[in-house]
């Protein structure tokens, strides 16, 4: 039963990287940037939605609406501020600016909430489901993680495949050119992907801090790291590809700090992505580019 | 520079309109227009209007400078020197999109097309700014979407079906035939509700059939949807079949404008393309 337990920890704990790696997906396969403040992002969201509930005292659903719609701005503000300037630079100056951003972001939580850690309350009051007599647990945070997480996977896909504005994101993200040559308004078009991008950041910090609640400045950094690494796994630019790459990630860590070794589980998460881009490396949905000749 | 062109800046009233366009505003009234790259000047004294209902050609040797000067009409460049005119409104500044969505849209001479998008996807791209609809009432599917998605959809199948791609609506774009995927462009480029519509090298890579078809289309869409089209093309008996209007360029500068009778027999343009009499052996 044990081993159940631990898939089922595996998946909620994968799902909120797979949120966080939609983002990273998102902005990348249509800005054409890495966006390394993502994690931070998602520190933000959660002291948010931690100040709405503790401070103000205002119920739990609305604290995740206020953090979702002040991460929502502060990305587009970012991107407006910090990478639009650069845009047509080479991308390593995007790519240092976004580190400045995520320094600046850690730096500034700490002013703010102080470097000292808080006790997240977990906004999900759903009673646990017992199964086979109490041996496999799934809290309400588990159920509500992964529910969340397909829900928002479905959604995107739906809004990139269906919608106008969709259609004119993966038009941006392949060729933004010829795109804005047919009127598409290119930077209008990637803020809404910041926006979006950002506000499930919001999302994914509130489940994060609810299924561990030690809320911090740096609370953001490993799992944007991690998240990242599930984008990559997955086949950056690719949706689905963040999904999976985000669960298996979860499964990966889970497992081996359970059978294996607890300190050891980054370092075993990293050598499973060397080995899988080794052998696909454009990832596991990602589409192979192939170089003319 | 050669005789020539000094010739043509003394009458720089050469008018191309058709007499149907005679009294409207040209389309397309571009200035004095010249680039310069670092040191090197690209296109210079590039002066030329377009009337609404006009199709007119632009060729030149290879290096002239014509994709350059498509570059400059759409907003990809800004000019060094003069003006664009879109229907009386200055470009100047404007980004690509802005520019579009004032009524000029274009073709690649390397195709690029939306290839991992369907056909009919890439049509609706172009009627981006045609479509209305919130965000809202998209994603949660309110009858005003629907409406507005209905639209689209029937807008995008009429242009797809005038350009003959109706049964390939649902393929991806990247898997089309190549001379389907420039009528694909061609449909793009129409769907974004143009007033003039630049064709870069439309017919590179087809056949005579497919060519002669091409002309026949590039007719039909003046006709139909009574805009002005530009195009480059090397392919002279399109050029010459076509275009009611042609201006010649070579080094970046207008060296003969005219009916395409007056261009066939014109002593620059015969130069530009063929040499000199004297190196003409040397080169041969």
């Amino acid at each position: 039963m044990k081993i159940l337990q631990y898939l089922v920890n595996g998946i909620s704990i994968g799902s909120v990287y797979a949120i966080i790696a939609l983002g990273y997906t998102m902005v990348y396969g249509i800005a054409k940037m890495l966006n390394f403040a993502h994690g931070d992002i998602i520190m933000v969201g959660a002291y948010i939605s931690f100040s709405v509930t503790n401070y103000l005292g205002l119920p739990a659903i609305l604290s995740v609406i206020i953090s979702m719609a002040v991460c929502t701005a502060l990305g587009v503000v970012i991107e407006g501020l910090a990478y639009r300037p650069l845009r047509g630079t080479p991308s390593l100056a995007v790519l240092i600016t976004a580190i400045g951003v995520s320094y600046f972001l850690q730096n500034a939580a700490q002013l703010i909430w102080s470097s000292s850690p808080k006790n997240f309350t977990s906004i999900v009051n759903l009673a646990p489901l017992t199964l086979f007599g109490g041996q496999l647990v799934i809290t309400g945070e588990v159920l509500t993680t992964v529910l969340v997480s397909i829900l928002v996977m479905v959604g995107l896909m739906l809004f990139t495949g269906k919608t106008r504005t969709g259609k004119a994101m993966r038009a941006v993200s392949e060729d933004r050119d010829a795109a804005q040559l047919m009127g598409i308004p290119v930077n209008r078009t990637i803020s809404i992907t910041f926006a979006i991008g950002s506000a499930l950041a919001a999302v994914a910090g509130v489940l994060l801090c609810s299924t561990v609640p030690t809320l911090q400045p740096t609370t953001g950094a490993m799992p944007g790291i991690r998240a990242f690494t599930a984008a990559v796994f997955g086949g950056i630019g690719s949706i689905p590809g963040a999904m999976l790459g985000g669960i298996l990630l979860g499964l990966i860590e889970t497992f081996s700090k359970a059978y294996i070794s607890p300190q050891f589980s980054d370092a075993i998460v990293f050598s499973v992505l060397i080995i899988i881009l080794l052998v696909k490396p454009a990832g596991l949905l990602g589409k192979q580019i192939q170089e003319k000749v | 520079m050669n005789e020539y062109s000094k010739k043509m800046i003394q009458v720089p009233s050469y008018n191309l309109l058709r007499e149907q366009d005679a009294d409207k505003q040209p389309v397309l009234d571009v200035r004095n227009l010249g680039i310069d790259f670092g040191g090197l000047t690209a296109v210079d004294s590039f002066q030329m209007t377009i009337g609404p209902t006009e199709i007119s050609g632009l060729i030149g040797p290879n290096g002239a400078g014509k994709t350059t000067i498509f570059n400059l009409l759409t907003g990809v460049y800004q000019p060094t020197r003069g003006s664009i005119l879109l229907n009386g409104i200055d470009t100047k500044g404007m980004t690509t999109a802005k520019v579009n969505r004032l009524g000029i849209a274009r073709t690649f001479q390397n195709i690029r097309l939306f290839t991992d998008m369907s056909a009919l996807d890439n049509v609706k791209v172009g009627m981006h700014n045609a479509i209305r609809c919130s965000f809202a009432s998209s994603v949660l599917r309110l009858p005003g979407y629907f409406k507005a998605e209905k639209a689209a959809n029937e807008k995008a199948m009429e242009l797809l079906e005038f350009m003959g791609l109706a049964d390939v609506a649902d393929t991806k774009a990247g898997s089309l035939p190549y001379g389907v995927q420039r009528r694909l462009e061609i449909a793009r480029a129409l769907a974004t509700n143009p007033s003039i519509i630049l064709l870069d090298e439309p017919a590179a890579g087809m056949n005579p059939s497919e060519t002669a078809e091409l002309m026949h289309q590039i007719r039909r869409i003046r006709d139909t949807f009574q805009i002005a089209i530009f195009l480059i093309e090397h392919d002279m008996n399109l050029v010459m079949g076509v275009c009611e209007g042609i201006v010649v360029v070579n080094y970046g500068r207008i060296i003969a404008k005219g009916t395409p009778e007056q261009i066939k027999n014109d002593p620059a343009v015969i130069e530009a393309y063929l040499g000199r009499k004297e190196c003409g052996d040397a080169e041969n």
